[in-house]
């Protein structure tokens, strides 16, 4: 522990501003709440979001498990990992099973979570319309009007132009019937794992000052069309190193020719899969 | 054996050990001092206490050598310190008028009050390399020293009413951005917290755009000012004000022409730029691009980048912008991989399709 920063690095006054902010997000599933976010010593796009309500939400008993495109050990995952051990003492794991506190990018972990567990997110862009109107204060009122004709029209035009739904991550979703919420960019194939999940959700988009959650048991639609169901990807491989064929699948290049091998995404998921680890 | 997601712990551990190494450099060079920067280096000082928000000259040094020069790098730094500060209390508003000025230039009136004083600047150096270390001359003091305060040059013009006024007293309480979020829309002081945050290349990009066309307004510098101001905070223990010490500062007071508007007679307009240490270039850019950012308030025409405040606001400051650029040489595999596989389904329907005209999918023989 480096002793000259407060427990997980915040001071205890900025805990008690964000704890109230998650609050008020988990009151209000999917809204988008503005809180007063700090300046971290990791750089913005790097998980400053998720790592503040971390460091709102860690206890010394805590468990921590971080992941990066559902990996351990990509080296953002090691570094914030590394961070929390350094200003918090806590204790820390690879295996979702042992976490109480999961801290993720990208990805959503294939082993089902649990009541006792909570789902931090780290968010680029919180907004699921921005790419579609730039100005903050219009999407604000675009919410509170919950007029998401835009969405719509947009997913309409890709099945007009493409023949189907061209997004394949980042897939928007309304929470509770009511706000329509960026899941943050994990593939689309992760959100039926946002639907009515036992565990609490929590979004951090620290760049941009917001901050969401998804409570446990909440129902989470991906949007779709009635004639155009969500679909999810599948994949023809198994995975080259636990045999997998349920799992998120990354195509890793493995030779100067160009040979393609499979492998899960999640490591944690795919270690206690293999053969060994079943005998 | 599959090793391209594996060693993360490792990799960063060796980075670290290669990057103080390059750091230092050749040995067999002494390593820089901080009171070397903080001397020498004192306008890259400015700059980082600027944008990192913090007025403390041995920090900025000590960041800027951490950072080996790398200005965005050292204002990162000092910026991740001081979010970990706890607030006292505030000051009171600074007063420089009161301003113990060292460099005062105006570009509207050839002579005024107290005189135009060049100071310490690089205007008129020829930029010619030096390549041999002159020695440093001894400065002579001038015959009559300046005056201990000199009169703004706008209120000259204010005393005229030729220029808007704005009572000090109708400024609402500023919120502080690094405790609380930006919000749409931002009223003038907190436009203005944001600039003095913001990258000192992109608010020059942004004011200079100002200058070519994007929502020109005939900006005059009215005044350009740098020296010492007291800082001077009241306790709530003792009831009265004192002063707990000086900062450099550059001031800057752009009069923009204003052909009246929203009830306003035509009158000149002010635009302000404030900047710790010597900053003059920052200062002036700020001034531009706060006067752009008026357009609304005067019912000026409101269509260039420079005036609209959720883009110059939310792109200013370089360690949001720095941070998520660079977020790109991050993994983004999951993502990548998403998109691969839609690509080929979309591939594999394109070929199929390639008879077809592009709009038959609608009619549902794709669904």
């Amino acid at each position: 522990m480096t002793p000259r920063y407060n427990f997980a690095f915040l001071d205890e006054d900025t805990k008690r501003m964000l704890r109230r902010a998650l609050l008020k997000a988990v009151a209000i599933p999917g809204y988008q709440v503005p809180f007063g976010s700090r300046e971290m010593p990791l750089p913005y796009g790097w998980g400053t979001g998720g790592i503040q309500v971390t460091a709102a939400l860690l206890g010394p008993d805590d468990v921590l498990k971080v992941i990066d495109q559902g990996a351990d050990d990509t080296t953002n995952a090691v570094n914030i990992r590394r961070f929390f051990s350094r200003v918090a003492g806590i204790a820390t794991t690879e295996r979702t099973a042992d976490a109480t506190l999961i801290q993720t990018r990208h990805r959503i972990p294939e082993t089902s979570l649990r009541e006792d567990q909570i789902l931090v997110f780290q968010v680029p862009e919180p907004e699921p319309l921005r790419t579609l109107e730039p100005r903050e204060a219009e999407t604000r009122t675009l919410h509170a009007l919950a007029d998401y004709g835009l969405m719509h029209v947009k997913l309409y035009e890709d099945i007009a132009q493409y023949g189907r739904i061209a997004t394949s991550y980042d897939y928007p979703v309304l929470v509770d019937g009511r706000f329509l919420t960026s899941p943050s960019p994990i593939p689309k194939f992760d959100n039926p794992k946002l639907d009515r999940s036992p565990a609490l959700m929590l979004f951090g988009a620290g760049r941009e000052k917001r901050l969401y959650a998804i409570p446990p048991y909440t129902r989470v639609e991906s949007l779709a069309f009635d004639d155009h169901p969500f679909e999810l990807q599948s994949w023809e491989h198994h995975c080259a190193l636990c045999g997998s064929n349920d799992s998120y699948l990354d195509e890793v290049v493995v030779d100067d020719s160009g040979t393609r091998m499979f492998v899960c995404s999640d490591t944690d998921y795919c270690s206690g899969h293999r053969p060994e680890a079943r005998a | 054996m599959y090793v391209a997601v594996k060693g993360g712990e490792q990799a960063i551990a060796r980075s670290l050990e290669l990057l103080a190494e390059a750091r230092r450099g050749d040995k067999a060079v002494p390593e820089l001092e901080l009171a070397q920067i903080r001397e020498q280096l004192r306008l890259g000082v400015a700059r980082v206490m600027q944008e990192g928000s913090l007025y403390d000259e041995e920090l900025a040094a000590l960041a800027i050598r951490q950072a080996a020069g790398d200005m965005l790098e050292a204002i990162f730094l000092l910026r991740a310190y001081r979010t970990t500060l706890p607030r006292f209390g505030y000051t009171r508003p600074l007063d420089t008028a009161a301003m113990r000025v060292r460099r005062r230039v105006s570009g509207t009136f050839k002579d005024i009050p107290g005189g135009q004083v060049l100071g310490p600047t690089y205007d008129y150096t020829q930029r010619l390399l030096e390549f041999d270390t002159a020695p440093i001359p001894t400065t002579q003091p001038a015959d009559t020293a300046l005056p201990a305060s000199m009169p703004r040059v706008l209120d000259l013009l204010d005393a005229e009413a030729l220029i808007e006024r704005i009572d000090p007293g109708s400024d609402p309480e500023p919120v502080d951005l690094t405790r609380e979020p930006l919000m749409f829309p931002a009223n003038r002081a907190t436009r203005l917290q944001n600039l003095a945050r913001g990258d000192e290349g992109f608010l020059l990009g942004m004011a200079y755009s100002t200058q070519r066309g994007y929502a020109e307004n005939h900006p005059f510098a009215g005044e350009i000012r740098m020296g010492e101001v007291d800082v001077v905070i009241c306790p709530d223990e003792l009831g009265f004000p004192i002063e707990i010490g000086s900062i450099t500062l550059t001031e800057c007071q752009m009069i923009n022409q204003f052909h009246g508007g929203n009830g306003t007679p035509p009158q000149f307009t002010r635009g302000y730029g404030l900047s710790m240490g010597e900053g003059e270039r920052k200062a002036m850019s700020m001034a531009l691009v706060d006067r752009a950012l008026r357009c609304d308030e005067l019912a000026e025409a409101n269509q260039a980048p420079a005036q609209s405040q959720e883009f110059v606001l939310s792109h200013s400051d370089s360690v949001e912008a720095s941070g998520f650029v660079q977020h790109l040489k991050l993994p983004h595999y999951v993502d990548f991989q998403a998109e691969l596989s839609l690509l080929r389904t979309l591939a594999v329907q394109h070929t199929a399709d390639a008879d077809e005209q592009p709009l038959s999918v609608t009619t549902g023989a794709q669904a």
